[in-house]
């Protein structure tokens, strides 16, 4: 069978399950509808919450960066499975104990303020709508490469399914979808990383190849570790070693922190541990989490390092003519680019870009071509030994191809990518949706709803949620990808620090608060701007505040508000008994009932 | 009475999480990042130790430290007799 019909039948099959699922669970009550009814198994739901975290760029996206950066690229791994220690004990348990539906819920009860839950409702619906964004482009863009259906049409597929199930099953529904979709997901990751580690190195685990010996093509030991000949290999190219950083280590530091915190902070990643029944279960689930996700994170960094050196040893000097397959394919996507600048005929690599910016071209290669057949790419050259582009999100793309990996591979990358986006944007789109219904309408507006119309109001919420998501995904904001930094900077600077001492130290109060949280919003939110819209010609190492990349800027906000927290809180009346009371409650485990509207 | 315990089942909880924290900071600020120059002078099998810590090894030390606490906080609970019923 062709790679066609075989994506059409892998993607088509996730689909039926996906959709087959949200039927299963549907959500009758409100509490179904925000916590699914309470009553998940920890395994489901770290499974759940692995999806969830995944995106389409964890899943297409990172392995290529690392690939690209080498060590440099370490900040993300770290940085993203390094929050989840935070969350399992400064944040989970005592959440799940507090036991209401959302994050603002928890920071309007805590701070009793309705001013404070406001903030937090607009800090929910922010960060998760620049989170989206990207979401339901990754879903499109994935359906373009392997349906070859237009890139819209793919976005307005993947709104379908998450209609679905999102606004059929709320919680419930979302949840059980993403344990399916976590396992296709890492099906799909794992497969093409294992017979690349086999045939590269012999061995099977992906974690130990990366640090063995490279097999020669005929399968014998070379007694060359990989990493040594991959920092060679590059090293003659002109680039810095693989293995060592350019990053100055103060940014590295604080990007980490922004990260790792911002992880702990994120609404979407949180409200998964209000859905299990125990505080107990709460602990261990945010051990299945990052368990889950330790397995597609431990193999990313390998399938860099494979990809990167089979890539040059592939490209690098080739002729052009002679070159396999998928280069061509994927230069006629226009992911590749050649500019052949001393004609003679070979593809050379090396530091630098080829040329400016990501590549145009004169036309289709039927219509203009060049001396040898390839795409005439019309950018500006650079005057460097660089002759070719080869985009990010090739690597785990590509890999199945560039292994000679069997089709069924190749379809089962299709369905994880997919699975990868549709589970982020589904968890996010159902965070948004009961920010507006359970905190702005229920809790702040109009108190006196019944819980059929609060339930109708959620489902309401989240259609409206997915059409603008959706726009967004058609008419992508030219600023996607630098928003990134946001989401993860102002959950880092306006959240964690905010739940944190809200459970951590009883004397904070609602002036505390919301002081700590406007001031490092506002100092965060107004760095990113700056150096990101206002004057990106400004954004370099010398012009910022301490050395710290508006990536790291987070960590900054977040000590600003801790400070600022605190010293308002000793100035200002400590709060009432019955808040005390709350807070000494949900340290202990005992009496942890369902999640309840109270 | 039922205080005190309350108090010192909380003395308990944060020193627990104080000392896998710094453990947490040890590994991945400090061998990740801080002292991977030095450590990358080190060999372990095909890998430089330090680079081995920021793209391998503190992802493993999280995995760990989140299941001891999981299980020790089990134990803390019964001890001290607020455990979910």
């Amino acid at each position: 069978m062709d790679v066609q019909l075989l994506t059409y039948l892998f993607v088509g099959g996730s689909f039926a399950l996906y959709i087959g699922i949200a039927i299963w669970s549907r959500a009758s009550s409100t509490k179904d509808f925000y916590v699914a009814g309470g009553g998940v198994s920890p395994i489901a739901n770290g499974a759940a919450t692995a999806a969830d975290w995944m995106s389409a760029a964890s899943f297409i996206s990172m392995a290529g960066i690392i690939a690209f950066a080498g060590y440099d690229a370490s900040v993300y791994l770290m940085g993203w499975t390094g929050g989840y220690v935070l969350l399992a004990m400064l944040l989970a348990p005592y959440l799940r104990k507090f036991g209401k539906f959302t994050v603002p819920d928890f920071i309007g009860d805590r701070y009793y303020s309705n001013v404070a839950r406001t903030v937090a409702v607009i800090c929910v619906i922010f960060i998760s709508f620049t989170y989206v964004a990207g979401q339901m482009r990754g879903v499109g863009i994935v359906f373009a490469r392997f349906l070859e259906v237009d890139v819209n049409m793919g976005v307005v597929i993947g709104m379908a399914i998450v209609f679905f199930y999102a606004v059929l099953g709320g919680m419930k529904g979302i949840t059980y979808t993403q344990v399916a979709q976590y396992c296709v997901l890492i099906f799909a990751f794992l497969v093409p990383a294992v017979f690349l580690s086999i045939l590269m190195t012999g061995h099977v685990l992906p974690q130990t190849g990366f640090g063995a010996t490279v097999l020669d093509a005929a399968g014998n030991d070379t007694g060359v570790y990989l990493l040594e000949r991959l920092d060679g290999i590059v090293q003659d190219l002109g680039f810095g070693a693989y293995t060592e950083g350019q990053k100055s280590t103060i940014d590295v530091f604080f990007i980490a922190a922004a990260l790792m915190c911002g992880t702990a902070g994120l609404p979407h990643v949180i409200v998964r541990f209000f859905t299990v029944p125990t505080v107990r279960d709460a602990r261990i689930s945010a051990g299945w989490a990052l368990l889950f996700i330790a397995l597609l994170y431990t193999t990313a960094p390998a399938v860099g390092a494979f990809a990167r050196t089979n890539l040059i040893e592939t490209v690098h000097q080739a002729e052009y003519e002679e070159l396999p397959g998928w280069f061509y394919n994927w230069e006629n996507s226009g992911l590749i680019g050649w500019v052949d600048k001393n004609d003679d005929g070979l593809v050379q690599m090396s530091a630098g870009a080829a040329f400016k910016g990501t590549p145009a071209f004169a036309g289709d290669r039927a219509d203009v071509s060049g001396p040898h057949g390839e795409r005439v790419v019309t950018n500006e050259v650079t005057d460097n030994d660089a002759e070719v582009y080869i985009d990010r999100d090739i690597i785990v793309l590509a890999n199945p191809e560039i292994g000679n990996l069997p089709a069924w591979v190749i379809a089962l990358v299709a369905a994880g990518g997919v699975a990868a986006a549709l589970s982020t944007a589904a968890g996010l789109l159902l965070v948004i949706s009961s920010a507006v219904s359970h905190d702005l309408l229920k809790k702040t507006l109009k108190p006196d709803i019944s819980e059929k119309q609060e339930l109708l109001a959620a489902r309401l919420a989240a259609v409206v949620a997915i059409l603008i998501a959706g726009y967004f995904g058609i008419n992508p904001p030219g600023f996607v990808a630098q928003v990134v930094a946001f989401a993860f900077g102002l959950a880092a600077a306006s959240f964690f620090p905010v739940i944190l001492m809200g459970i951590f130290y009883k004397r904070m109060n609602k002036e505390g608060a919301i002081a700590g949280m406007a001031v490092g919003l506002a100092f965060t939110f107004s760095y990113i701007v700056y150096f990101k819209f206002v004057s990106p010609e400004l954004n370099s190492a010398e012009n910022w505040l301490f050395g710290v990349s508006p990536e790291g800027i987070g960590t900054v906000g977040m000590v600003l508000n801790f400070i600022v927290a605190f010293a308002v809180s000793r100035v200002t009346a400590p709060p009432p008994e019955h808040i005390q009371h709350i807070v000494e409650d949900i340290r202990v485990p005992r009496g942890a009932g369902g999640a309840s509207a109270h | 009475m039922r205080e005190e315990n309350a108090r010192a089942y909380w003395a308990a909880n944060l020193k627990l999480i104080f000392t896998y924290l710094i453990i947490w900071f040890v590994v991945s600020y400090g061998c990740g990042i801080l002292f991977v120059d030095a450590l990358n002078n080190i060999q372990f099998f095909g890998f430089k130790l330090g680079f081995w810590f920021a793209q391998q090894g503190s992802i493993y030390v999280f995995l760990v430290l989140i299941w001891m606490y999981a299980f020790t906080m089990n134990k803390l609970d019964r001890k001290f007799d607020v455990h979910e019923e």
